[in-house]
């Protein structure tokens, strides 16, 4: 079984089906991009698989075991499918940062508070073996207590902090640290988007047209940071437009149209072969907007 | 004669500024509470608090001041008869509709994508609201937050409707001790109407300006 198995997802808005059964196997590493013409399920495939919209049917499976399934849905409680969610990011067209924070913060928030919340976990799991300690022993007890937990706070504050330099200065924008996001460009932006959705080392980085809302001259650095990404264990979906992209990135090509795959394989072979009349309509019509 | 005057109508529009900070401290967070049940995926829920809002926001303030007062005695409770929580209590539930409105306006102005933006990273619905979206609420509804605050303080004179001895209460009722025509406490009283509204105007301009710091 491959480490992204995705079987049968199907999402219906209303009478409109959007995906009619889309199945996606992906290796980790690998780079998937997805093209499609507008409309064809592509953003509701990616929703589906960040758990913003659910599918009413399919199965996913992670590293071989199930993740979800559609018809266990209606089971799972608020904090199990924001876990699942931490299992993928997803970098939106939009941008979608937080205007109200510096750089440095929007790409930490998040980790912080997951960080809280373990902190939370483990000082009250501390009390509770408190409680049941010999009255006597309490008092040693609290002291040791305090002191890992102070530990393990610094620790946690420091390894955030030096993640997201890290991220920072992968994404190029280290001297950006403390800027708030309306100072930035677009490009910029988006690759603070880029580092915001990598500090949760998600399994799975997710993409919807990270490009689309650029000015043609600030898609070459974001689309550098991406390829830059590409690695062993980092796995990405990246639905595009950027037909070049696509050719020279991706280990695999998908084309939607209408809700299904309709052509699948290397990028030489979607791109120079395709089989399906749609695939090859499709490709026309890229080429032709280019020229 | 003038300070006379003076300090008398200090110690009504002490009156009035307690019940404006009253009103403020209870209505600016059940407004929120209010504007959160309007917009509830619980239909029941949401259509009681619509209807609630349009009831107090529909009809005059005075009114619901009589009704707060005079109502729990006519329908046999026993009767509210301390004045000014009676005021007190009308005025925050009036605000709170209001407030509630500005507030939805503010929550519905921010984009999907805020949320959403929340959601992928793992957050929660309330780190979302008070992490993400709230401060940028608050400065959303900066303006029209600091109309009604204004609005506030000069209604306050309504109370006085049930009895409430607020500042132009007391300039009414001085005249005939100082022997002066009505028009002149009645006036001094305007000034400290004037004087606390160009307190509030420059602290809204200093919030207004402390918030600038980042664009929505
Ligand atoms: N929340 C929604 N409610 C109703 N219909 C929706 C919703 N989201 C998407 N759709 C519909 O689903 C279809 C597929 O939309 P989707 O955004 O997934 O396409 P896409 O392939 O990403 O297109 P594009 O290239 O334009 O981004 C469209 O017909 C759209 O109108
Ligand atoms: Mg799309």
């Amino acid at each position: 079984m491959a480490f992204l198995e995705l079987k049968n997802y199907r999402k219906k808005f209303g009478e409109n089906e959007v995906l009619k059964g889309i199945s996606v196997s992906l290796e980790k590493g690998e780079v998937l991009t997805i093209i499609g013409s507008s409309g064809g399920g592509k953003t509701t495939l990616l929703r589906c698989m960040n758990f913003l919209e659910m599918p009413d049917e399919g199965e996913l499976y992670l590293g071989g075991e199930k993740l979800f399934d559609a018809a266990e849905k209606k089971s799972y409680s608020d904090a199990e499918i924001r876990e699942k969610r931490l299992h993928f990011g997803l970098v939106f067209q939009q941008f979608n940062l937080f205007p109200q924070y510096t750089v440095f913060k929007n790409i930490t928030l998040a980790q912080t508070l997951l960080a809280k919340q373990d902190f939370k976990r483990k000082k009250e799991d501390f009390a509770a073996v408190c409680k049941k300690a010999p009255k006597e022993e309490r008092k040693k007890l609290k002291a040791e207590q305090k002191q890992i937990l102070d530990e393990i706070k610094s620790n946690q504050k420091k390894s955030i902090e030096e993640k997201a330099e890290n991220l920072l200065s992968r994404v190029g924008l280290s001297d950006k640290r403390d800027s708030y996001p309306y100072e930035l460009s677009g490009g910029q932006q988006q690759r603070v988007a880029i580092a915001r959705a990598l500090a949760l080392n998600p399994d799975i980085l997710c993409f919807d047209e990270p490009t689309s809302a650029l000015d043609p001259e600030l898609t070459g650095e974001v689309l550098k940071v991406i390829k830059g990404l590409k690695s062993s264990d980092s796995t990405m979906i990246v639905v595009t437009h950027e037909m070049e992209f696509a050719k020279n990135v991706a280990d695999r090509v998908i084309f939607i149209a209408d809700g299904v795959i309709e052509e699948e394989g290397a990028p030489q072979e979607v791109f120079e072969n395709p089989k399906s009349e749609k695939t090859r309509a499709f490709l026309r019509k890229s080429l032709e907007e280019v020229f | 004669m003038f300070f006379g005057i003076i300090g008398e109508l200090a110690v009504g529009f002490l009156t009035t500024l307690e019940l404006f900070a009253l009103t403020l401290v209870f209505a600016l967070p059940l407004g929120l509470l209010v504007s959160l049940c309007t917009m509830s995926k619980f239909a029941p829920l949401r259509v009681l608090f619509k209807v609630i809002v349009w009831v107090v926001r529909g009809t005059p303030l005075m009114l619901q001041l009589l009704v707060i007062f005079y109502g729990p005695g006519l329908i046999g409770l026993p009767p509210l008869t301390n004045r000014f929580l009676a005021a007190v209590i009308a005025f925050v539930i009036n605000y709170a509709c209001y407030f509630s409105e500005i507030y939805r306006g503010g929550i519905e102005s921010i984009s999907k994508g805020q949320y959403e933006a929340g959601q992928v990273l793992g957050m929660t619905r309330s780190q979302i609201f008070f992490k993400v979206v709230l401060l940028q609420v608050v400065k959303r509804i900066l303006a029209p937050m600091s109309n009604e605050v204004m609005t506030l303080v000069k209604d306050t004179s309504l109370a006085n409707t049930i009895g409430v001895i607020e500042i132009l209460r007391v300039a009414q009722s001085i005249n005939a001790y100082y022997a002066v025509n009505i028009i002149i406490p009645v006036l001094y009283a305007g000034l400290f109407y004037l004087a606390f509204i160009g307190i509030l105007t420059i602290v809204f301009g200093r919030l207004e300006k402390k918030l600038n710091y980042f664009k929505v």
